[in-house]
């Protein structure tokens, strides 16, 4: 399908041209972390969205292009990512968490 | 003066309370499915969509139907009602607003929703409770928390509008919370002499509420004028329910309204002044 990377969230049923979507997964140890809040931070550290990973730790947000940082807690630890997101592209990121 | 814990109820409170008669724990999600799999035991489950808005026409239910709702979830004028849901409670909040409009004495919201339940590594179940049926009577609806759309229009420049939206939202460059798509037909922007003060900025990570002190400090440093009229809003109202709850129950603010038209009917009307940008 256009623009998913392999083994990433599928991007089928999105028009991906048209959104800048960042996603990926949370592991810690190798495993995936399901049920851990993923927080969408702008390039000026404020809150812009949240969700939860899914049962196979991955998520998903319709940003804007630029800097992101995404923040991850969860009753097994916690995480940071930051992420530069293109216009009409996924941008795929996979956040370790440490105790 | 009401004081925070008349409104707002720790997770140790609430812990020691799943057994309490007289007290009900309602989840209230956008994501209904997050109930399915698995809830703080013995709460019913209340959606956002279905249950409180107007199948038909847009609006919320009437009294009527809110009457009918907590009848089936079993739930009495006398309860206190102890309200938690996702997304940092933002549908809670709203529900909690609607609550107050249709007059039920005794509800809160958890502290924190169902985040830091979970992340506090609380208990959740998949029982489903059986709570018998009552008879609910709700009061007539109250018109002194909600705001129309005429009342928006004639509040520019001499009320207080709070834009609780992200700042890319309010600027006009998303038209949606970025964790939903945005494809939408309205414009983007943001009402003039509204001040940006996103609802993210009440709580902290782990989806408390600041404390007085802080929230005080927050609206003021924004340039609100704490103690003349305000109205919030949003997308669709549930987040700027959030914002009316700091303001209205927290702060103990007197005249602050909850706009739930919001931006998804602010902007789509024709003729009425927007603005863009920061």
């Amino acid at each position: 399908m256009c623009g998913a990377t392999v083994g990433g969230l599928s991007t089928e049923g999105i028009d991906v041209a048209k959104e800048t979507v960042i996603q990926g997964s949370v592991t810690k140890g190798g495993t995936p972390v399901s049920g851990g809040y993923v927080r969408l931070l702008d390039a000026g550290g404020d809150f812009t969205a949240e969700v939860v990973t899914s049962a196979t730790g991955q998520f998903r947000f319709f940003a804007a292009p630029g800097q992101w940082t995404l923040r991850v807690l969860s009753p097994g630890g916690r995480g940071e990512s930051t992420v530069t997101a293109v216009d009409g592209q996924v941008t795929e990121t996979d956040i370790a968490l440490t105790s | 003066m009401m004081s925070r814990t008349d409104v707002l109820v720790e997770t140790d409170w609430a812990a020691n309370h799943l057994q309490t008669p007289g007290v009900v724990f309602v989840e209230v999600d956008e994501d209904v499915s997050a109930y399915d799999t698995g809830h703080i035991p013995g709460a019913v489950r209340v959606d956002w969509r279905e249950d409180l808005q107007d199948p038909v026409r847009r609006d919320f239910v009437d009294q009527a139907g809110l009457e009918q709702l907590l009848s089936e979830k079993g739930i009495t004028g006398d309860d206190t009602v102890v309200l938690y849901g996702g997304n940092n409670n933002w549908f809670a909040a709203y529900a909690y607003w609607y609550f107050k409009v249709y007059g039920h004495d005794d509800v809160r919201l958890l502290d924190g929703g169902r985040k830091k339940w979970e992340l506090e590594s609380r208990p959740l179940t998949t029982d489903v409770p059986a709570r018998p049926r009552t008879y609910y009577r709700a009061k007539p609806a109250r018109t002194d928390i909600r705001a129309f759309r005429d009342e928006v229009i004639a509040a520019i420049g001499e009320q207080n509008l709070i834009d609780v939206r992200s700042p890319d939202e309010f600027s006009g460059k998303l038209l949606a919370p970025a964790h939903l798509p945005q494809e939408q037909s309205q414009r983007a922007g943001h009402i003039p002499t509204a001040r940006n003060i996103p609802w993210s900025k009440a709580a902290n990570d782990d989806g408390t509420f600041k404390s007085d002190d802080e929230l005080t400090a927050l609206y003021e440093g924004a340039g609100v004028e704490l103690g003349k009229d305000t109205i919030a809003y949003c997308r669709i109202g549930e987040r700027s329910a959030h914002t009316w709850f700091v303001l209205h129950e927290l702060l103990g603010q007197p005249n602050v309204k909850n706009y739930d038209g919001s931006w998804t009917e602010y902007g789509s009307l024709v003729g009425v002044p927007v603005e863009k940008g920061a």
